[in-house]
């Protein structure tokens, strides 16, 4: 199977580890990731909000680029990136006279593109329906057993009309049977489709926290030993503000976070190291020790000096407090009867 | 013209109030029809053609313009075909030497440009004249009236259908699909809003009739096929092989006491509380006879146990009795086959299935029941601890285009008996949170006004979800109902230990099947369409086929009872006529020209065709003919035609269609 190929900017730099594992797991999948050439900035989530022809113009260049490839689907692995294509090639099917403006903007840069060639996917979409997850627990040898993860799907893939793998936008399940299919112990996390905060943490310090503090607290509180997420953005703010949030509400959670393809790679063997595993600012190590995994030791070269004070700086009582939360039923109701 | 005269046509167009005229230009239509048409002796308009002073102008026409065919373009053939062609009839005219063109249905309501309408009525209007025009005269056939009935649904619907059928003196026969008669109701608690005991005034109700002399009680029993036509069905029922002797079986419950195998009870239970493998669904079942769920049951699954067998005093237990098929000829056929409670794990945020305290309505009827899996005891589903607050969220399912647009019309009710009576059962604080509260019946909104003094807390707006997810302290623990206080403008987030969710009610999973089965059909939402939703709402739009209940659409007790006795009062009419008479559109063979290539023989789907083997050709009986045209239309050799529905007529009928649009 041969798509397109969307990093989009986050992939090049915070989310790394997104795009190495994506690239890592699509060989055994089958799936062939060509990627667009000389693609731009899809405007994250700000743009569209400031000037919104100029923003669908930048995003359509991407589409018109991406029919360079000759193929019809591209897949987009960053949640703000896949909305926003999408949201655009619709937009040019159901409003001619924008598709109008916006070819006019191509044109001066010799293209063009006509709503509705290019099938935008996001990554869980097309392993979930087009892998399926027969053919993904075919390829694991490695087991997540005793792994327990927090499945996160944020707000950007979660809303209605995207129609990703028939989710029900009010409580999708398909990361959920993606990491069941790996054998990791999946929680029923309320939270799954609760914000991250966006770009909250530098407008509203104080909201963006607790934002965060809310989805840390409740994979804390339901003994998750790590979240999943599939978007760069949710990875961003639960891991890089963390320790921002724990400063700020006294807190000390320690909740490691990793991107749902890195998590496949590891159940089919692949090293943490393979994987971008190690680059993430609170330490996923305790996690990966209970599949036998190790976490890359001091990074490379010019991160090392940092590392080194963050490696310092991590206090112990986080391995003791995972492991302790092993057996936990992590519901904090009554008990359920087994129908 | 087959009696050999010159057809003198005349044209009425209805205004139907504005409801034709407001679209169509109806003296246009009159009077060019009047002008234009062949064999059209007069075209006139009137304002109601349906009203007495309508049917009289088209009376006094026939006398007076000597008029040997009548068209009326007014409303749909299903309202007021039998009133103009009694009109015909009175002036003594055949009354199928008439025809219909729906100028309102069909025209004004669907167009919006008048000249357009205007333009398709005098199109639909010229296929009538030139049809009509080819009409012969018909007699209507008159049958007898089997003054036998069935009633399929053994809830408190078709209970008082069958009592009042079966009091008037005549025999019914009442099928339900479960162990045992009394339906949701016999599930319930108290009823709203006199919280009078449910199983108290049902089970009276289930006693007589499992005892009376005129009804034959079939449980654990399918309807399977039914055939004919009113005054003359035959049904093919399934009575599932219980697998206890009920001439034996005394009911003294030692199988179901004995019996080592427990299993959840998803049906009585509502998935709350146990039943053995041999039981009956409650200790009032009518009829008292267990039976014994194979699937469940260790002997049928392992081979070995008849514990059940080894204790009956009676020797009942029969673990190799099978399913019995009865045929049985009724007249008429009422159904009041239910509804199915909306599952509520299909809106996964408000937690059913995932947090252990949510509950559907059905599990707290179960639960605040005396005879109940806790005695009555509304507890949480630890089985012990007593909740200290609750939140009752209103139209799980309902009013929600994602599930169900429609209102279920009893969740309101229900749940304000639900508020009582967790107030009187825990004296813990509840939370109603509700769209809009709708208490339109006798003596409702006294309930209500009861509900709001005794301190329940009412939050106006839609329950977002239901998490777990404890934000601040006094959250930990609990379950936190996320929801948009409409009237204060504000997000709240309501701790509670325990969520009642007030499911809607939705057809019955099968009811299309069944539907097909009775030749009745289902309307967009799945409930059972009746004739008229005002008029006739117990009748189908298939002669001696009623319906009762909920089966119609969503209703509570008192309206389902009322539609149970509507429906025996129409039966009874029917039965008290002994006869009635049909329409004669019926498929004949004309067997000079039928081949014997018996091609229709199988598709005609009310076995009405049989061929004759010593003459080689097929016969129709006009008794079963329902005059679908299936036959007609694939006969290779043109052989057979449908009385009234002539490839003449049909032809002429097209002719003049396109004689305008063309």
């Amino acid at each position: 199977m041969k798509y397109s190929y969307f990093p989009g900017c986050s992939l090049e730099h915070n989310a790394e580890a997104y795009d190495s594992s994506s690239r890592a797991i699509a060989g055994p999948l089958g799936l062939e990731l060509v990627e667009v050439d000389d693609w731009n900035c899809c405007g994250a989530t700000e743009y569209i909000s400031l000037n919104m022809t100029a923003a669908l113009a930048l995003i359509a260049r991407n589409l018109a680029q991406a029919t360079k490839n000759g193929l019809d689907q591209m897949i987009a692995p960053c949640s703000a990136c896949y909305l926003n294509l999408s949201k655009c090639d619709r937009y040019m099917v159901t409003t001619p006279e924008l598709a109008e403006r916006l070819n006019t903007a191509l044109a001066a840069g010799g293209l063009s593109y006509q709503g509705g060639t290019i099938k935008v996917r996001h990554l869980i979409d097309v392993i979930t329906e087009d892998v399926g997850l027969k053919t993904l627990a075919s390829k694991v040898t490695r087991p997540l057993k005793g792994l327990r993860v927090a499945p996160y799907y944020g707000c950007l893939i979660s809303r209605p009309g995207l129609r990703i793998s028939e989710h029900n936008p009010e409580y999708p399940v398909s990361l959920d049977e993606i990491l069941e299919a790996l054998g990791a112990e999946v929680v029923d996390f309320p939270l799954k489709t609760h914000c991250c905060g966006g770009h909250m943490t530098q407008i509203s310090e104080s909201t963006g926290f607790d934002l965060i503090r809310q989805l840390v607290k409740g994979a804390s509180d339901y003994q998750a030993d790590m979240i999943v997420t599939v978007c760069p953005m949710c990875h961003l703010n639960l891991d890089a503000f963390q320790n921002g949030m724990n400063n700020f509400f006294k807190t000390n959670y320690q909740v490691p976070v990793a991107y749902f393809t890195q998590m496949i790679g590891l159940a089919f063997g692949m090293s943490a190291r393979q994987l971008g595993f190690g680059t993430s600012l609170v330490s996923a190590g305790p996690a990966l020790a209970k599949i036998g995994e190790e976490l890359p030791a001091a990074a490379p070269a010019a991160g090392a000096t940092k590392r080194k004070r963050d490696d310092k700086s991590l206090p112990m009582p986080t391995p003791l407090a995972a492991g302790q939360g092993k057996g936990g039923s992590g519901k904090g109701q009554g008990q359920e009867v087994s129908r | 013209m087959s009696d050999g005269k010159e057809p003198r046509i005349g044209v009425y167009i209805c205004h139907c109030g504005s409801n034709i005229a407001g679209t169509v230009d109806v003296e246009e239509v009159a009077r060019w029809a009047g002008e234009h048409l062949p064999g059209v002796v007069v075209g006139r308009d009137y304002k109601f053609m349906c009203s007495s002073l309508g049917q009289e102008l088209i009376e006094k026409d026939i006398h007076d313009l000597d008029l040997n065919r009548v068209v009326v373009g007014a409303c749909s053939p299903h309202l007021h075909e039998a009133t103009f062609r009694g009109a015909c009839q009175r002036a003594g005219l055949n009354p199928f030497l008439f025809d219909m063109a729906s100028l309102r249905e069909q025209v004004s309501w669907v167009c919006a440009d008048r000249a357009v309408a205007t333009e398709k009525a005098k199109a639909l209007i010229a296929g009538s004249v030139y049809r009509v025009a080819q009409n012969e005269p018909l007699e209507p056939i008159i049958v007898d009236i089997n003054p036998n009935v069935l009633v399929v649904g053994g809830g408190v619907a078709g209970i008082q259908a069958a009592l009042e059928i079966a009091d008037a003196g005549y025999h019914v026969y009442l099928v339900d699909r479960e162990p045992s008669i009394g339906g949701h109701m016999a599930q319930l608690d108290k009823t709203f809003p006199t919280l009078d005991c449910s199983a108290c005034i049902l089970t009276p109700k289930m006693f007589s009739a499992g005892t009376h002399k005129n009804i034959t009680l079939l449980t654990y029993a399918d309807v399977e096929k039914v055939d004919g036509f009113v005054g003359n069905f035959t049904a093919q029922i399934r009575q599932h092989a219980r697998k206890v002797d009920v001439s034996l079986c005394t009911g003294c419950g030692v199988c179901q006491e004995k019996c080592p195998k427990k299993v959840i009870d998803d049906v009585f239970e509502a998935g709350l509380g146990y039943r053995k493998a041999v039981y009956t669904p409650f200790p009032q079942a009518v009829p008292k006879y267990p039976v014994i769920d194979v699937q469940n049951c260790t002997y049928f699954q392992k081979g070995s146990c008849k514990v059940c067998e080894k204790f009956c005093p009676t020797g009942a237990i029969k673990f190799d009795q099978q399913d019995e098929l009865l045929t049985v000829n009724v007249g008429n056929v009422i159904l009041a086959t239910g509804y199915d409670l909306f599952d509520s794990r299909r809106i996964p945020q408000y937690g059913y299935g995932r947090l252990a305290n949510v509950f559907t309505s059905m599990e707290f009827e179960r639960l605040a029941n005396a005879s109940g899996p806790t005695n009555g005891k509304v507890v949480l589903r630890d089985g012990v601890t007593v909740p200290q607050s609750v939140a009752i969220v209103h139209c799980v399912g309902s009013r929600d285009r994602n599930y169900n647009s429609y209102c279920s019309a009893i969740c309101c009710m229900q749940s304000l008996k639900f508020a009582h009576l967790v107030h009187e059962r825990t004296g813990a604080r509840v939370y109603n949170c509700y769209i809009d509260i709708r208490t339109p019946a006798k003596s409702y909104d006294e309930f209500y006004q009861r509900v709001l003094e005794e301190g329940t807390v009412f939050v106006r707006g839609k329950v977002a979800e239901v998490t777990d997810a404890a934000r601040v302290p006094g959250e930990e623990g609990k379950l936190i109902v996320q929801v948009e206080d409409t009237l204060v403008g504000h997000q709240r987030r309501i701790p509670v230990d325990m969520v009642i969710l007030s499911a809607g009610m939705e057809p019955r999973a099968g009811a299309k099947e069944v539907g097909k089965i009775f030749g009745i059909s289902c309307s967009m939402d799945g409930w059972f369409i009746e004739r008229h939703p005002k008029l006739d709402p117990v009748a189908t739009m298939t002669e001696g086929i009623f319906i009762a209940g909920v089966c119609q659409g969503p209703k509570d007790i008192p309206a389902s009872v009322s539609q149970g006795a509507a429906a025996a009062a129409r039966v009874l009419g029917l039965i008290c006529r002994g006869r009635i008479s049909l329409e004669p559109v019926r498929a004949q063979v004309n067997q000079d020209q039928c081949s014997g290539c018996r091609i229709c023989n199988n598709l005609c789907p009310f076995n009405a065709i049989t061929f004759i083997e010593e003459r080689g050709v097929t016969e129709i009986n006009p008794a079963l003919c329902q005059g679908c045209g299936t036959c007609v239309a694939a006969c290779p050799a043109g052989a057979i035609t449908g009385t009234h529905f002539s490839n003449t007529q049909v032809l002429a009928q097209i002719d003049g269609l396109l004689s305008v649009m063309a």
